[in-house]
């Protein structure tokens, strides 16, 4: 591990003693992208550091990150959490921890670039992880993905100084304070091979660089990239706590991951109708539509009227099936789209857009409310870690 | 004896400069305040019995007449204010309960004035309401925890989730319980029609439900009250939604009186008891002494109306209301229903309506925020009623956790009620709380429909422009934000249980 | 045409059409003065009847027929050939009250102004009759109820 990171805190990690001054809710503007290869095909991070650099100007170096799947193909069938602690205390506290929930197979620090410019890092370790046996004997009723949940909800929220920012299986979030294109560097993802990356470039207007709360947000293999401001926050964050999610990480983000989570993993919505509760047709346009049609829909947002997000977004939401773009309803921030193959391009800007695929087969804009949606369609390649 | 000791409210001064002996006064006031003297030729005033309820000042013609809070001061004592005084005066006299119309009129800090709301600034747009679409539809009643899908061969999904019977209110404000017999023909005739313009609700109150008004139950809600009064089979299947009232936030614990002066046929008809008898409605059910009684109550009417209806519970806000209303839920509450100590009434004791109960702010908040702990926030429907004198109490309900409200003495004044408190006299100079044919006649019922369909679409169109300054298209991303709201002056505890933060955090 | 309807269910008996009406034919045509200086030589054109509970607000129907028009030997009732309004021309009038008897409905009075008969003329030259205008229940209206039927 990197020496520099063992040095007492205090010294250098303000952000420590600004954590009430974090806000629950964060607002900022930002550049997002995103590529998937559906047919599995692999592709290493320096593409997506280049879409995103494209768009430097969105971002003010206060937040940068990205999200790879396919990663950790020899730890595929494990839990990979990537942490990010303030200080050594948090870190043994933390450990101490996990070994008593989950049987730990690996643990390492992530591996990071000397960088000038990467500032006040804290300590980034990885482990893969399952639950204990007697955990699962314990609870019953619940997966193991229920109960990965709960644990890092658990450490977030009572563990000072010790952040999960990354759960899922053969995926994993890179993310900190400063421009996506150098965060992308400090960690190495070019020495990455993924068939799905997204990434976020962040301008945040009201946190103090806090690493935890770069994009993407991840929980579980879920990953959250979000350009705008969720308007509808308290409420989201309020009906989620019906079905025993909790919000800890000071970020709107957070609560687009659970949704999703909620709406994919535990209630079997197919994407497309977990798109459109979050992101409903007008109940004038319901109205309109044939009997089954209306009917439908007009459930699903009776049902998930908490689970409306409002206020201007666009977001990048990947998951170990695929990858998923949408907007808000009115089309509040920018999004375009591309196709080439069996590859999938997203992106807030279409030169970022076009850098990834100069030669589309298709590029779009797609309207308000109307996801992008693409799906894995084999398993990806099986090649060895850098 | 003369009761010496009872000093006027109000005294009355009339301009003679303005004054053109019209006697227009002399027609409308119905406590006989003014009076003609024909020798004289002009037009005199006894202020005494003046209630302050505006009425001949408002037809007056000329604006001759001015009426002033009656001006003769005791020596100043914060403890014995001149009402406390007065109201042992009254008493002395009478020796009985005294007895007021309308809410709570004491000055209690009004908690709605002590939470502001947010608007958009540069990081998120504000959405222009006259531009873009803004929606307030509302469904209430019972919701499944989640969707149910069918997926055929072909992976093709169709619905399978049997929605339990819900209200759709184009906007999330409902007429609170105002009965026909507390209140007159034309005003409840009003409040149905204008229900249905607005794509809204009505509530009959305990009174039944007048066979004219049947057209308008589509879009009336029928209330089961103590009494019983008017409940039949038929009653509660024509309605929209059935109301179990259990309390009223006017008059928490007690139960209603109308006086048998107010019971002429018509009402008598309405409420299926004699005519000219008092309608007393008991302090409880009597067939509810517990929770689980009040399931067997709304399964009753779940089972007589063929579970096509849903069942809302009205309950007065009182200390334990989170508990009260959660247990409701559990009973199988579709719609709960709190009536905040603010809330008005047509009669009920001074000392209950002043003293009982606690403000809907923090009743609303604090139940949102049980049934959100344990997890059912989202099964059931909250109704707040309580006093909301505009769109931005309303909409402050709505963030604090409301899915609508009712409004009650806001309708009425859109109808022309001037708070005078005297509804229980039956005299009301409005044509409103009376039955009294020559002041019933006061309230053109097209008129008052249209005065309250001006009011809600009033306040729809504020709401639209504030959730709009919220950068929200769509009111369900408002309910239950209180990321929006932020309190001013309050202490830490009431943010703590209003769920806010402090302006300026 | 359009005519003045009662409606006396909602009529309070306030009697402000009949005020507003005088003043609206004095000649101040402020309410103080014609209800002061002017009093007793205006003749409100409308006339609220009471009995027991009932009250409403009487004035000329504009019959289709006008009996008093066909009675008046001066030619001082006419009609107007283009609004259909029966109007009163005091100058001719030589107070015979003979359209006063002939009148049906009791819409024609012995006016105050002189020795001459008073009967409303819609409020010529307002956008509505003032007793209409100012009824604080609506319980006058103004319509054209013949255009409704069809
Ligand atoms: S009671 Fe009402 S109508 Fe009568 S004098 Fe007083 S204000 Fe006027
Ligand atoms: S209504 Fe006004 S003008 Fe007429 S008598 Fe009364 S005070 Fe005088
Ligand atoms: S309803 Fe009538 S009696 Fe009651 S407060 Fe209003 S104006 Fe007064
Ligand atoms: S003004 Fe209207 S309510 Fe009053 S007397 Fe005339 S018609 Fe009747």
């Amino acid at each position: 591990m990197d020496d520099a990171q063992t040095i007492p805190d205090d010294q250098w990690r303000p952000d420590r003693h600004q954590k009430s001054q974090r806000d629950e809710k964060d607002q900022s503007g930002c550049a997002i992208c995103g590529l998937l290869n559906e047919d599995g095909s692999l592709v290493d991070g320096g593409l997506i550091i280049r879409a995103i650099a494209n768009m430097h100007d969105r971002s003010n170096g206060l937040g940068g990150g990205f999200a790879a799947y396919g990663i950790y193909p020899q730890w595929k069938s494990w839990y990979a959490f990537h942490l990010m602690f303030d200080h050594d205390a948090a870190r043994r506290q933390t450990e101490s921890y996990l070994e008593t929930v989950f049987q730990v197979a690996h643990q390492e620090a992530i591996p990071t670039a000397h960088l000038e410019v990467i500032r006040q890092r804290p300590i980034l370790v990885r482990y893969f992880l399952l639950p204990k046996e007697e955990l699962r004997a314990r609870h019953y009723d619940l997966t193991d993905d229920d109960i990965v949940m709960m644990n890092v909800m658990h450490i977030n929220k009572t563990i000072d100084g010790a952040f999960v920012f990354s759960s899922g299986r053969n995926m994993g979030c890179f993310k900190g304070v400063g421009y996506p294109e150098d965060i992308g560097r400090f960690y190495r993802l070019d020495e990455y091979q993924a068939h799905l990356w997204t990434a976020h470039g962040r301008f945040p207007t009201n946190t103090t660089g806090w690493w935890g709360g770069a994009h993407p947000f991840g929980i579980l293999d879920w990953a959250v990239v979000h350009n705008g401001e969720v308007s509808s926050y308290g409420k989201n964050r309020s009906y989620l706590a019906n079905f025993g999610y909790q919000c800890t990480m000071h970020t709107d983000t957070e609560v687009i991951g659970y949704l999703f989570d909620l709406l994919v993993r535990k209630h079997h919505l197919p994407i497309e109708m977990a798109c459109q509760a979050v992101a409903p047709p007008l109940w004038s346009r319901i109205e309109q539509m044939p009997p089954a049609e209306r009917q439908l829909l007009q459930t699903l947002r009776i049902i998930y009227g908490g689970a409306l997000l409002n206020g201007p977004f666009s977001i990048v939401v990947s998951h170990a099936g695929g990858l998923i773009g949408l907007n808000d309803r009115i089309k509040l921030r920018p999004m375009v789209a591309a196709r080439r193959g069996a590859s999938l391009y997203v992106a807030s800007e279409e030169a970022a857009l076009r850098l990834m695929c100069p030669s589309p087969d298709l590029i779009w804009r797609p309207a308000g409310g109307v996801p992008v949606i693409g799906r894995l369609q084999s398993q990806p390649q099986e090649v060895s870690v850098a | 004896m003369r009761k010496w000791l009872v000093e006027p409210d109000f005294i009355l001064t009339r301009d003679p400069d303005r004054c053109i002996n019209c006697q227009v006064c002399v027609r409308q006031c119905a406590n006989d305040v003014h009076v003609h003297d024909e020798e004289a030729d002009l037009v005199q005033s006894d202020s005494e019995k003046c209630v302050g309820c505006h009425r001949c000042a408002a037809l007056c013609p000329t604006q001759a007449i001015s009426i002033e809070k009656a001006s003769l001061e005791f020596r100043p004592n914060g403890n014995w204010t001149a009402d406390r005084i007065r109201a042992v005066y009254k008493q002395a006299e009478g020796g009985g309960i005294l007895l007021s119309g309308m809410g709570n009129d004491q000055t209690l800090p009004v908690l709605w004035d002590h939470m502001v709301l947010n608007a958009s600034q540069v990081t998120n747009p504000s959405i222009d309401p006259l531009r873009e679409p803004m929606e307030l539809v509302t469904y209430l009643g019972r919701k499944p925890d989640r969707l149910e899908l069918n997926r055929d061969a072909n992976g093709k999904v169709s619905l399978a989730t049997e929605l339990a019977p819900q209200l759709r209110l184009e906007t999330p404000i409902m007429f609170s319980a105002m009965s026909y017999g507390s209140i007159s023909y034309n005003a409840s005739f009003s409040l149905a029609r204008a229900a249905q313009a607005a794509g809204t609700f009505a509530n009959t109150g305990e009174g039944g439900l007048h066979k004219d008004f049947r057209p308008y139950a589509k879009n009336l809600i029928v209330q089961v009250a103590s009494g019983r009064f008017g409940v039949d089979p038929d009653y509660l299947n024509v309605a929209a939604a059935v109301e179990i009232k259990i309390g009223q936030g006017a008059k928490p614990g007690i139960g209603g009186h109308l006086p048998a002066e107010k019971v002429d046929a018509q009402v008598s008809a309405t409420r299926m008891i004699p005519e000219r008898t008092d309608a007393l409605s008991p302090a409880p059910h009597h067939d509810i002494y517990s929770i689980e009684d009040l399931r067997q109550l709304i399964y009753g009417i779940k089972e007589a109306t063929q579970y096509t209806k849903p069942v809302c519970v009205k309950i007065s806000a009182v200390h334990n209301v989170a508990a009260i209303a959660s247990g409701a839920v559990r009973a199988g509450a579709d719609i709960v229903a709190i009536d905040g100590f603010r809330g008005g009434t047509g009669a009920a004791p001074t000392v209950i309506r002043d003293n009982v109960g606690i403000p809907i702010e923090l009743a609303l908040a604090a139940v949102d925020a049980r049934l959100r702990d344990e997890g059912i926030r989202h099964q059931a429907s909250i109704v707040a009623a309580g006093s909301f004198r505009s769109s931005a109490d309303v909409i402050k309900a709505i963030a604090l956790g409301a899915d609508a409200v009712y409004i009650g003495t806001a309708a009425l004044v859109a109808m022309g009620c001037h708070l005078c408190q005297k509804c229980y006299t039956g005299k009301c100079n409005w044509g409103i709380a009376t039955q009294d044919p020559m002041l019933t006649k006061r309230l053109n019922a097209d008129v008052a429909t249209r005065r309250l369909s001006n009011l809600l679409r009033g306040w729809s169109l504020e709401i639209k422009e504030m959730l709009g300054g919220m950068g929200i298209n769509a009111i369900e991303s408002l309910r239950g934000n209180r990321e929006h709201l932020r309190g001013i002056a309050l202490s830490d505890r009431d943010l703590n249980i209003l769920g806010i933060k402090a302006a300026g955090e | 045409m359009k005519r003045i309807y009662a409606r006396e269910d909602l009529c309070l008996g306030c009697r402000l059409c009949e005020i507003h009406c005088l003043v609206a034919h004095s000649k101040s045509r402020r309410i103080i003065s014609a209800m002061t200086r002017e009093k007793g030589q205006i003749t409100p054109r409308c006339k609220v009847e009471e009995s027991g509970q009932v009250t409403f607000a009487l004035q000329c129907r504009h019959c289709e027929h006008a009996r008093c028009l066909e009675a008046c030997m001066t030619g001082a009732i006419t009609r107007d050939p283009a609004t259909g309004v029966v109007l009163h021309n005091a100058d001719k009038c030589v107070g015979c009250w003979m359209c006063l008897m002939s009148c049906p409905v009791g819409a024609i009075q012995r006016g105050r102004e002189g020795h001459v008969a008073s009967k409303c003329d819609l409020c010529q030259g307002e956008a509505a009759p003032v007793c209409v205008a100012n009824c604080p229940n609506e319980a006058l209206l103004f319509e054209d109820r013949e255009e409704r039927k069809k």
